[in-house]
């Protein structure tokens, strides 16, 4: 027997050699190509990167040669005039007023709601709760801004602003911010939606980097007799700190930049008044409202505005990831 | 009691009823969203909304078929356009180049573009696209939705490689199999699950979208599947009836997010349970 087989694989020997030699060749060729074409797909997540803000800044030539920087800080918006005169300040002032009240209002509530989970909730509703917050937060922004539409602006402007126009409405000052006409289109209102819509976002990131706090530290916090608050003020807070910090800036990244959400809600009005009561607009407001019908040196101005709405929320995100992987850092090792 | 002992626990009483309430608040809102969305996309709902075409201005009859066919279109396409640019890219970062500086690079700008605002992806492909190719069209829709797809996939795919052991690798490239098919027969499939996991909520991710397709994929009052021309889509329409003055279109925008927030959320519930059957194991 082992003499046939002998015979026989010196008979094949030059043919199988070739095979093996063609396999061999198919499988370098293939390995090959198949390195170059994932090589490639990475650079070209860089090059998306790079054709976004070559196409805005192309876009938005024309108007920051005729505007120059100081668009930034010009306040009137009269974009139907001859010339037009483009100003940015009240698209601006309006993204960055609605994103802090809406910060202001999601982030204390969720960083409560993370506590809630992760430290007082019931065992059992942990993960139910969990992951109906995780769900809520991948609803579509539309949703939110409909529902801010139909249903919470009228019921604002019938019930909560003539209580606030009556009352702390008359103070001297603090009052300007609430003087005005109710309205159902107003910045308080699109703030208000904003921060229900990051107010998922910010939990789920709270809650999972609470979660990253060894036990072992909470443990021992909680045996030489803290309460819940102390644990979480001494031990919880001060180790995720810049995780906490970094997942705020995420949301804030995205409250900036969210455009549905905001649109239907917030009137589209380029003025700029003391009053939250007063309808307003935000970068992505404008450009979603206006940039179909616009053309010329109206569009390369909405052009202008994105520029400037994505070096924003450009800094907020590059900040907001150094924070984060950091603390993965620090978790991880 | 000791009066520090008192004052310990007074205050972390307050701060657990300040949390109790930051909960039972925030569900509160999230309730009634979800509440009003039920009630008002129910009420709308009814056979017509998925067979006849979007009505005229002031008609009382019409549904959003053309709507939710053009979406379902724009969202395939996408994801099939997104889907293998951001599953190879994801494959460099966690086979080939693990320990390359491009690497580090790549994946900072991807985090970047995953929480971009959406509506910059639109403006994007409207000068790189609409305007090179004339006009709105379905295609540039799909483009810019594939544009929001790459960077889910890059993110979810380079985290579930990086999770298969190095032990399998190493085993096959032992047995003498050459790199490409050590990572296209062991690595995806170890990772598989996972994998479409990241693709299941990448296609979530972009079914609501509305902000790029707004001045991409424009929006069709009629029936149209030329990629060439403006495409109906859910979002655009739920926009546009959202603002009209109309009763009836107001009522058809419900059921329209009704429809997207089903799908969104059906999405998302299949990519938990696949990727909770991928843990235990």
């Amino acid at each position: 027997m082992a003499d046939v087989t002998m015979d026989r694989s010196a008979a094949l020997a030059p043919e199988a050699a070739l095979d093996r030699a063609r396999a061999l060749g198919v499988f370098k060729a293939s390995d090959a190509a198949f390195y170059w074409i994932t090589r490639l797909s990475a650079l070209l997540v860089l090059f998306l990167l790079g054709g976004i803000i070559l196409s805005l800044i192309v876009g938005s030539w024309p108007a920051m040669l005729q505007y120059g920087l100081g668009f930034i800080a010009a306040p009137r918006w009269a974009p139907s005039l001859d010339t037009p005169v483009l100003g940015a300040l009240a698209p601006i002032l309006g993204t960055l007023i609605s994103s802090l009240i809406a910060m202001l209002i999601a982030l204390p509530v969720g960083i409560g709601i993370a506590i809630f989970l992760t430290e007082l909730c019931p065992m059992v509703l942990r993960r139910p709760v969990g992951i109906a917050i995780e769900l809520l937060a991948g609803i579509p922004s539309i949703i939110y801004g409909m529902w801010g539409f139909f249903v919470l602006g009228p019921f604002l402007a019938n019930t909560f602003q003539p209580f606030m126009i009556n009352t702390v409405g008359h103070i001297p000052v603090i009052g300007a911010l609430f003087a005005g006409p109710p309205s159902q289109l107003s910045l308080f209102n699109a703030a208000l939606i904003l921060a229900i819509m990051i107010l998922p976002f910010v939990t789920a990131i709270s809650r999972d980097v609470f979660n990253t706090v060894p036990p072992v530290l909470k443990e021992s916090a909680y045996g030489i007799g803290c309460t819940t608050w102390e644990v979480v003020r001494n031990v919880v807070i001060p180790y995720t700190r810049v995780g906490v910090i970094g997942g705020a800036m995420l949301a804030l990244g995205r409250a900036l930049g969210e455009t549905m959400a905001v649109t239907f809600i917030i009137g589209n009005a380029f003025r700029i008044s003391t009053s939250l009561f007063q309808p307003s607009t935000t970068i992505s407001a404008a450009i979603a409202s206006e940039f179909v019908e616009s053309e010329g040196l109206h569009q390369s101005a909405l052009m202008y505005l994105g520029l400037l709405l994505f070096v924003l929320t450009f800094l907020v995100l590059a900040a907001s990831r150094i924070m984060l992987a950091r603390l993965k850092k620090k978790a991880g090792g | 009691m000791n009066p520090i002992y008192a004052s310990r626990a007074r205050t972390d009483k307050i701060i657990r009823f300040l949390c109790w309430a930051a909960a039972v608040f925030g569900l509160t809102w999230l309730t009634l969203i979800l509440f009003s969305l039920f009630w008002n996309g129910l009420t709308a709902m009814g056979p017509d909304v998925f067979t006849k075409m979007m009505p005229p201005p002031g008609d009382n009859e019409g549904g959003l078929l053309n709507a939710i066919a053009g979406s379902a279109i724009l969202t395939f396409l996408g994801v099939l356009i997104g889907t293998p640019i951001g599953l190879f890219a994801g494959t460099y970062l966690a086979e080939y180049g693990r320990y390359e500086k491009l690497t580090s690079y790549v994946r900072f700008i991807n985090d970047i573009l995953l929480s971009a605002p959406s509506i910059i992806v639109g403006l994007f492909i409207y000068a790189a696209v609409v305007i090179t190719m004339g006009g709105f069209s379905g295609l540039a829709g799909a483009l810019a939705l594939a544009v929001i797809v790459i960077p889910v996939v890059v993110r979810t795919t380079e985290d579930m490689l990086l999770l298969v052991p190095d032990q399998l690798r190493e085993a096959a490239a032992a047995l003498g199999l050459p790199r490409s098919l050590v990572i296209r027969r062991i690595a995806y499939v170890a990772a598989r699950t996972g994998i479409i996991t990241g693709i299941l909520l990448a296609t979530a991710r972009v079914a609501g979208e509305t902000a790029p397709l707004l001045f991409t994929a424009l929006n069709n009052q009629f029936w149209s599947v030329n990629l060439l021309q403006p495409m109906a889509n859910l979002p655009s329409t739920i926009n546009n009836f959202t603002q009209s003055p109309y009763t009836y279109w107001q009522q058809l925008a419900w059921a329209g997010a009704l429809i997207i927030t089903m799908a969104v959320l059906t999405l998302n519930i299949v990519a938990r349970i696949l990727g909770a059957e991928r843990k235990p194991k």
